[in-house]
This record gives C-alpha cells, structure tokens and sequence, in this order.
C-alpha cells in the first residue's frame, strides 16, 4: 500500500538537479517517476525510483539535504472517471490530498499521493478495496 | 576572585586619576615619535595643553590609514633596538600595518589575558587549547603567553584540521578552548559526524569566543551545542590583540582594563562623543604601551558602553558585544543596517542551522535586501516552508523596517566559512 519516496530539497539553480540525475546514474539507480514543482524560493524534487533506501544514502553522502517519506500508491483502469473514483473516496471521508501525481508504468495508470491523515486512508483503500502497489510491486511493472 | 586585585577594583575615581597620569607619559612618550610628532606640530599642540582627561578631545584621531602611510617604523616611540616583536597585518585590503612591541609590552600583553582568563574562572591546571591561527596573527601568541602566564597547560594547536583539533581535545584532556563562533559550529558538526559527545566524552568546560560578531542567541546555541560556558572577548592587533576587553563570569558585557586603555564612543559620522550608553564606535587610546602608543585610534568596531554597575565588583567599563564594523553598516533606502540585527532574528528560529548570507542588489533606484540561510533539516513539507519563510521575513521587517527577500537553502548549500564569516555582499549598481 506504501510506497518510498525520496525528497530532495533543491536550490533554484541551473545544475543542482543535473547534480542529482548524475549521482543516481552512477549508483545504477532507476527514475521510475519524478515530479518538481516551480516556487520561486525553492523546489522540492519527488522521486520514486528502484532503490530508496540506497538512494537516499547516495544523496546524503554528497551532502545533498534529502527525506523519505511514505507515500500511498494505486493503480487505476484506464477508463475516463476513475481518477474521479479514487478521489472521492477520499473526499467523502474529509480526507485531504496534500500532494499527487499520475504517470502510466507498464501501460497501467498510476496514482500517487500523500494526504494529511495516513491511518484513515489505509482503511479507506482497504475498505473500497483500491488496487495499492507497495514498492517492490510498484518496480514490477516498470 | 581577582588575578591583579589591585588594579581590578579601582573605583571610578581611582581608575580616572590613574589613567590621567598614564596618559601624561604616554603623550611624553609620544613626542618621541616621528609621527605623533609632525602630527602635534601640525595641529599646534603640546603635551602641555593636556590637563585634564576631558582635554583628551584636543587630540586628533588616529587611523588605520596613518598606520599604513607611516608603515612600517613611523610609529615607533623608542629606538628600534628596544623593539622585541612586531606583529602585521596581512594587507590584503591595501598596505600591511605594523604594531611594535617592547619587552615590557608584551609582558603587560600576557598579563592583560592572564587576568581576562582568570577572571573567566580559568586556573593552573586547566588545559588551554588555541585554535586561533599563530605568526603575525595574534589571536595565537597573544592567548599563547596568556595561557601560560597563568600557568595552564597551553595547546598551541592553531587553526584548521578539524578533526585533528577533536583528537587533541579528547587526548590532552582540554577543558577550555578559543575557537571564534562560526569555527564553534564547525566543530560540534564534525564531532557528530565521529560520533563524539562534547559533554560526555570531552572535559571540555569553557569556551573563549570572539574576534567576529555574533548574537547572544548564537551564543546560547554553542554552550548548549557543546555544553560550555561560553565567554565573549574583544581584542585588535592594533591593541596588541586579544585582552583589550572581556566578559566577566556574569556574561553581561566586556570589561575593558583602563588601566590599559581610555575609551571613548565616537558617532561614525560627527565624530562627537554619543550619550551615554548610546552605540557609537569605539575609540581608544593605550596608556601602558612603550613601543608604538596609540592616541584616540579609530578601531571601526561599533559598541555601547553598558550602564550600570557589574555584580563582579570591577568598575572597569563594560563593552555591549560588537555590534559590526562601522564600515560593515549597511544603508538600505536610507536606513542603517547590521548584519547582527539579521543575525539575531535567525537565530531565535530552531528550523535553522548557523549559516547565512545577506545580499544587496539594486534595481533602478530601489535597494533590495535577500537573506539566503540554510535550513538545519528538511522535511517534505510545502506548507511548513512557507509558513516559516513568512514567519521569518514578518520578523525581519519588524527588526530592520523593509522587507527582504528570505530564500532558505539546503544545508551545505553556503559555502563553508573556515575564517572570519563573510555575511554580507553587496552588488549593488552605483547609479550615478
């Protein structure tokens, strides 16, 4: 149901995320899906990759300020209003999406996101029984 | 209680008396040197018109820059072969400056620290370890002699290789160090790293700090950082170096000796004494110095004298800690600026580690201030980082009356300050 994230705190300059791209290239480290979001001050850059635990290290080796964090993963058919689907149960539950991504791992939509309440929405997807992905399940496809 | 209880509790009276006679020998003195001696004749005055310590406002400033045109000897107020030691500055902003001592000088230079040391609760049998660079600066030679004037073990173990200054730390013992504050972070970083804790596994009790400007919530951060004492101290070569000033066990401003010293606080731009209390920069003139006396020189630091009497029972003046160089002011849309007001904001903020850079850039006629600082962890939280980069510019408009640009950075992202901190850059465009 979980799934590991690394977070890597970037400064807004040209080359800090070619920095990150080349350590991972040289630890044999596979992007599965990544996300960055442009603020003026600062950019958090998301990353889901093949070995988090290991990447995480890689990172902090080179003094690179980086967190881990659990993210919840599903997968979702291609069909229009699924997204919909998923959402809503979330947010008949008052349940709040802090942060989310879609990206398609082996011709299958995936949907990753953090809310502000991790145990309600472990029993949310338990209870309307959405197809999650943990890690190693999550690489599977890729 | 007291290294020199003689000179340590003088009343104002007393200390005012002594100073009026130390000063008479020191314009004596003067007169033998080839520059106080022009610069006299220039200015119609004699010795002799000096009759009261108020009349020391007769005399004429003295510079940094008189240093540098009369460089290296012009100074000199006994014959060279009296001279036992010069200290340099490095010259990197322009011509070295030369200070000459006599023997005696420097004998009342290991005195001055010795009793700054001790009145800190430092005694023989104490390790002293001095992680100030040695040769021409004299953060090294000046505490050297002090140390073991009192008769502690001194560790001259100079600046730099961090890891090598644990090592002697934890092997010799140490149980008081002098490291200035940004190099005082460095060390508790590295001690982390190898897995030391300062207080368990060090017998490391008192810290000397000093010769940079820091924030009393700096200083808070490295005693418990390191879980010291930490006592601030001010001193310039120009003065000898370290032991001009020093802060007694209360922590509540610096004694200045005035038996070594007349003070006086100078508006940077009048040059006219400020109230009392009032911040100002720091003029002084040395009474117990042979070779080279020094006759109202400007030292650019900004300071107050702190009112009121000190628990510890010395009447000598208290120094607040510097407040920047008067030279380091900044003025944004025409209001005066220190680094340290910035300094003092950040460090109230547990979100954030020591370092910071303050940058002034201009766009057409508006001055814009950017406040870079590193962040001690990160977590992936937006909302957080937000919320703490508003809380942080709504404090610094409070403190400063302009809003800056406050951008946090990852830790590491500033570079690493090994020296004397470089915290503000100015890249602003002259119009005209």
């Amino acid at each position: 149901m979980i799934v590991h994230q690394l977070s890597v705190f970037v400064e807004n300059k040209s080359g800090t995320l070619l920095r990150v791209l080349d350590l991972f290239k040289d630890a044999g480290i596979q992007l599965i899906a990544t996300t960055i979001s442009d603020t003026v001050e600062y950019g958090i850059y998301r990353i889901i990759c093949s070995e988090p635990a290991k990447a995480y290290d890689v990172l902090r080796e080179a003094g690179i300020s980086a967190s881990m964090s659990e993210v919840f993963a599903i997968t979702l058919d291609n069909h229009p209003g699924r997204a919909a689907d998923a959402v809503r149960a979330l947010a008949e539950e008052g349940i709040c999406i802090s942060y989310l991504y879609t990206f398609l791992l082996g011709g299958k939509g995936i949907m990753v996101f953090r809310t502000d309440d991790a145990e309600r929405t472990k029993e949310i997807i338990r209870c309307k029984q959405l197809a999650s992905l943990d890690d190693a399940a999550l690489l599977a496809l890729a | 209680m007291y290294l020199n209880e003689e000179m340590e509790t003088l009343t104002r009276t007393e200390i005012e008396a002594l100073q009026f006679e130390r000063l008479l020998r020191t314009l004596r003195r003067c007169m033998k040197s080839p520059f106080y001696q022009k610069r006299f004749a220039e200015h119609h005055l004699s010795p002799s018109d000096i009759h009261s310590l108020d009349d020391l406002r007769k005399i004429p400033f003295t510079t940094k820059q008189d240093l540098r045109d009369n460089y290296p000897f012009g100074l000199a107020a006994v014959p060279m072969s009296e001279v036992v030691r010069l200290h340099s500055s490095s010259g990197t902003t322009g011509t070295p400056t030369v200070i000459l001592h006599t023997q005696k000088d420097l004998d009342e230079w290991a005195n001055a620290v010795a009793r700054c040391l001790y009145m800190v609760g430092l005694r023989r049998g104490d390790v002293f370890q001095n992680s100030s660079g040695y040769g021409m600066f004299t953060g090294g030679l000046g505490f050297q002699y002090g140390a073991e004037r009192l008769g502690m073990l001194t560790v001259p173990a100079a600046a730099g290789n961090t890891k090598r200054q644990i090592k002697f730390i934890t092997d010799f013992g140490t149980t008081a160090l002098h490291a200035i504050p940004s190099y005082a972070s460095r060390l508790h970083e590295v001690m982390e790293e190898m897995g030391i804790d300062p207080v368990r596994d060090t017998k490391l009790r008192t810290l000397i700090i000093g010769a940079e400007p820091h924030s009393e919530e700096q200083r808070r951060k490295i005693e418990k950082m390191l879980g010291v004492k930490a006592y601030n101290s001010f001193g310039m070569s120009e003065m000898c170096g370290p032991g001009v000033a020093f802060e007694c066990q209360e922590q509540n401003g610096m004694h200045i000796w005035e038996d070594y010293y007349i003070v006086e606080i100078v508006d940077p731009v009048t040059l006219e004494p400020v109230p009392e209390g009032e911040v100002g920069e720091l003029v002084l003139t040395t009474i117990n110095r042979e070779a080279m006396p020094l006759l109202r020189y400007r030292t650019r630091d900004l300071t107050r004298i702190l009112p009121g009497d000190c628990p510890c029972g010395r009447h000598h003046k208290r120094l607040d800690r510097m407040k920047g160089r008067s030279d380091d002011m900044m003025i944004l849309k025409g209001v005066n600026i220190f680094p340290i007001q910035i300094e003092t904001v950040l460090m109230q903020f547990d979100e954030l580690g020591t370092e910071y850079l303050i940058t002034l850039t201009n766009e057409e006629a508006n001055d814009l201030m950017t406040v870079e600082v590193e962040l001690k962890d990160f977590s992936d939280d937006y909302p957080r980082l937000q919320a703490l980069t508003r809380e942080i510019t709504r404090q610094l408009k409070d403190e400063i009356l302009l809003t800056p640009m406050v951008k946090l950075l990852p830790k590491g992202t500033l570079p690493k300050q090994e020296g004397k901190a470089v915290r503000v850059k100015d890249l602003r465009k002259t119009l005209i």
